[in-house]
């Protein structure tokens, strides 16, 4: 919360009173975590990203803060591929309700693509990508499928 | 003991499983050899071979047959409803109606897992790209048991060990007997170091080595892998190296008595033609064990139990 209170005192942007704050993320990964919650640009949600601010935790992180919109435990953890230490802060009536980290579940369905381009969940096929989680610190994904790893540039790979 | 509703990959095979399976083909030979059975009467076996293949398709379909029950064929692809760009989702949902299981090879990984999660009946993986063959395996073992033995095996693998699918899986299994494994391979062409030390990781003793020569007396099975010139941007490469893995009656005179040859074929030119005589040569009966093995299968996925 302390930078988070720094962070508002500059006004960089401006405190949110109800939604979700996403901070902790690693410097430049703001748009990926965008991503991965499905906030594209054509997005009616206001939304404030903070890019590349010092740290005290990691020497450069971002910030994201989706307006009401309370994120799902689900959708979060999914931030975890590639913002491990990401810190979800839940806002209501502009105090904290609820603050959590993000813990990679066991599948991640639909987010990231095989990086195998030969496998059949690179196809018209009627599935969804499947990676299992093999292990979370560091991350290694593989395909349900074909069974191909992916370590890194998961954000490369990110649907 | 054999609980499985899908054949997929070797992995998903624990050691009594597949003992399980190699004792049912055991029991089965005697009707692979062509005794009369009607164990799978009335029961119907799907061939979905979206790549060409000659034995595992045959084979397949003489399993079946010999025990009594009939075949249906996908045929080419050409002028079926995947040339009008059906989904293997939906080409598996259909035929698996009119079938009580389905054999998939396909072109690419993943495919008979995909396969598996459509189809109403049981499912056995024939080669997904570059992936699994785990009936290859499987006959490979029998092979192994039948001609050789299991226990205290020691066994080189020579040649492609890069890409050849089939060596992958023959040493992730092998892991489960405790075999002594030898990799002969040129430097090019080593198996991966994920799957040497997942082999490393279970307890097995792994060697590697470029030198045929230096393995021919200390083994028991020398299983010979094609080297596929597609691999060698320059022939005269290829040539070289092609010809250090390239076995003849005079080189097995060196071999341990009771050495047996293995081949998953077809061969180029890596086993002589003349080997064939010597009494190492054991491809030809591992390419007939093939039927038994697939035989079990098919009885314990249809059938059910063993």
């Amino acid at each position: 919360m302390s930078e988070i209170k720094e962070e508002q005192k500059g006004l960089r942007v401006k405190p949110i009173n109800n939604g979700t704050v996403i901070d902790h993320i690693a410097g430049g990964q703001a748009l990926n975590v965008l991503k991965i919650l499905g906030i594209a640009g054509t997005t009616d949600a206001t939304v404030s990203v903070v890019m590349n601010v010092e740290s005290r935790k990691l020497c450069k992180k971002d910030i994201v803060k989706v307006e009401d919109r309370e994120l799902f435990e689900e959708e979060v953890n999914r931030i975890a591929l590639i913002a491990p230490a990401a810190s979800i802060n839940i806002i209501r009536d502009g105090k904290v309700i609820e603050k959590r980290t993000v813990d990679l579940p066991d599948e991640i369905v639909g987010v990231v693509r095989c990086q195998n381009p030969n496998c059949i969940s690179n196809t018209l096929e009627p599935i969804k990508s499947r990676m299992l989680v093999k292990t979370k610190n560091p991350v290694l994904l593989r395909c349900l499928y074909c069974e191909q790893p992916l370590t890194d540039r998961i954000a490369d790979y990110l649907i | 003991m054999f609980m499985k509703r899908h054949v997929l990959t070797m992995r998903e095979f624990s050691r009594e499983e597949i003992d399980s399976v190699l004792d049912l083909a055991a029991s089965l030979e005697p009707y692979a050899r062509g005794q009369k059975s009607d164990m799978m009467a009335g029961k119907i076996l799907a061939l979905l071979f979206f790549e060409p293949s000659t034995r595992t398709r045959m084979s397949f379909e003489t399993a079946m047959k010999r025990l009594g029950g009939g075949v249906i064929n996908l045929g080419p692809a050409e002028g079926s409803s995947i040339s009008k760009g059906e989904s293997l989702a939906d080409t598996v949902r259909v035929i698996g109606g009119y079938a009580d299981a389905l054999v998939i090879r396909h072109p690419k990984e993943g495919s008979a897992r995909l396969a598996s999660q459509f189809s109403p009946v049981p499912v056995l993986n024939a080669g997904d790209g570059a992936g699994h063959h785990p009936t290859q395996t499987l006959l490979d073992l029998y092979t192994i048991k039948k001609e050789s033995h299991l226990e205290n095996l020691s066994i080189a693998l020579v040649g492609d060990l890069k890409y050849g699918r089939t060596v992958h899986s023959l040493a992730y299994a092998l892991s489960l007997f405790g075999a002594d494994i030898t990799l002969v391979s040129p430097a090019s062409l080593r198996m991966p170091d994920s799957i040497k030390s997942d082999l490393s990781s279970k307890g097995t003793r792994v060697r590697e080595t470029c030198d045929l020569g230096e393995v021919i007396n200390n083994v028991d099975v020398l299983y010979m892998t094609r080297i596929q010139r597609e691999r060698f941007p320059d022939p005269v490469e290829y040539n070289k190296v092609a010809s250090c893995y390239r076995i003849t009656p005079e080189f097995m005179a060196g071999a341990r008595e009771g050495l047996i040859v293995m081949h998953p074929l077809p061969r180029v030119d890596e086993i002589a033609p003349s080997v064939d005589e010597t009494p190492h040569a054991r491809y030809f009966q591992q390419s007939f064990y093939g039927v038994p093995v697939r035989m079990a299968l098919l009885k314990m996925l249809i059938s059910g139990g063993s």
